[in-house]
């Protein structure tokens, strides 16, 4: 075939405007979210004392941490799918939640005494978290994967891992708030690797399905 | 004409492309598929693996491009866009063609203006996938592509609606980036 009879197919093809990539990209990330809330209130919900909880610092400061990490993973994701994306300055801003994190780590040390470190450590709940948050990513990850096969990552494996990195992320604000451990030296040991499990799932899936 | 305003003109010629304009899309994927021949041709024998296949890279090229056409943020230029497409397809045909070191490709905007003229070769990546095709499929791309048919013709011709027709060329040209890209892998 002809380079010119095929550039005849593609402008018969008519181009049908419908919702840009980012507003789709946008839905799926709601549309996500929305699945996992709902699972997670069927099948644990929030703590009961949650009230209380609340004007608690360490608590809410779970929620910045997972927010921290949802939000510019998601950005992020949706930035590599064009094919001339730039990340620049946009891939520091995943240093936040580590940032965040490691910050919280070193005050919670200075404030707890050393033989209760271990026992913060291990929390009472280590698994809940390792398998809650994979759970609740599922629909968030299928969701944004799916629509970023419309798009042109240069690196497929890595747009993946930044889907699986944005659903852990929800699915970490939606488990946070029934995570009965508060503490930073908890937080920042389960919640990351919980993390790493849900993006290496991303990476190799997107290294098959958003290839292009 | 500088660099900078084909690439105006390029943004310009897409806009109105994506407005529904065939003339002119036609007209800018000719454009495209000049450039992007050169840069291929370029990068192959920079790297040393022979141009046998460079026309099958500007296809894919093309239809990356056309498929991929939401990735385009809408902007002033569109070059880097173009560019960072071929880049990508070239890089893969080379590594298909076993090469394993990659000499830096041309920047894109180096070669926007360079009139290539299109290699008349005998076997063709595209109509080999076309063939594997379901077959009203097959018929729908043959007749627009290989035999120049208008959808209306085509549509005819086949007792289809327009609009049924442009359902299965649309599906038919994802069919066919998929193929292309099993086939590379």
């Amino acid at each position: 075939m002809k380079t010119s009879q095929l550039i005849d197919a593609l402008a018969a093809d008519p181009s049908r405007p419908g919702l840009n990539l980012g507003a789709r990209f946008s839905l799926a990330l709601g549309a996500g979210a929305l699945v996992s809330a709902c699972l997670f209130a069927m099948i644990v919900g929030p703590r009961s004392d949650i009230a209380h909880a609340a004007h608690t610092l360490r608590f809410d400061l779970k929620f910045v941490d997972t927010l921290a990490l949802a939000l510019p993973s998601a950005l992020l994701a949706w930035r590599l799918l064009r094919p001339d994306a730039r990340p620049g300055a946009l891939a520091l801003t995943l240093l936040a939640p580590f940032l965040l994190l490691g910050a919280a780590v070193v005050v919670e040390l200075t404030l707890v005494p050393a033989d209760l470190w271990g026992t913060k450590l291990i929390g009472s709940n280590a698994m809940h978290c390792l398998t809650i948050i994979p759970l609740l990513s599922i629909a968030p990850l299928a969701a944004l994967l799916f629509v970023m096969r419309e798009g042109a990552p240069r690196n497929p494996g890595i747009a993946g891992a930044l889907a699986g990195a944005a659903a852990a992320g929800i699915a970490a604000t939606l488990y946070a708030s029934n995570c009965p451990d508060d503490s930073p030296l908890f937080v920042a040991s389960w919640y990351p690797l919980a993390t790493l499990i849900v993006a290496a799932v991303g990476a190799f899936a997107g290294d098959r399905l958003l290839r292009w | 004409m500088g660099d900078g305003q084909i690439d105006e003109k390029w943004a310009g010629m897409m806009r109105a492309a994506i407005a529904g304009d065939e003339a002119i899309y036609r007209r800018l994927l000719e454009e495209i598929a000049r450039s992007v021949r050169t840069m291929a041709r370029g990068a192959f024998s920079r790297a040393r693996v022979g141009d046998a296949d460079v026309e099958d890279v500007v296809q894919e090229t093309l239809l990356a491009i056309h498929l991929k056409r939401n990735t385009w943020d809408g902007g002033l230029r569109l070059a880097p866009w173009v560019g960072a497409i071929a880049r990508h397809k070239i890089i893969d045909a080379m590594r298909r063609r076993g090469a394993r070191r990659f000499q830096p490709i041309e920047d894109f905007e180096m070669t926007l203006a360079a009139p290539e003229v299109e290699d008349p070769h005998t076997r063709s990546d595209a109509e080999r996938l076309i063939a594997q095709l379901a077959p009203r499929q097959r018929d729908i791309v043959r007749s627009i592509s290989l035999e120049g048919q208008s959808i209306a013709a085509t549509a005819t011709r086949l007792s289809m609606t327009e609009g049924a027709v442009r359902v299965a060329l649309h599906r038919s040209l994802k069919l066919l980036a998929s193929a292309w890209r099993n086939a590379s892998q």
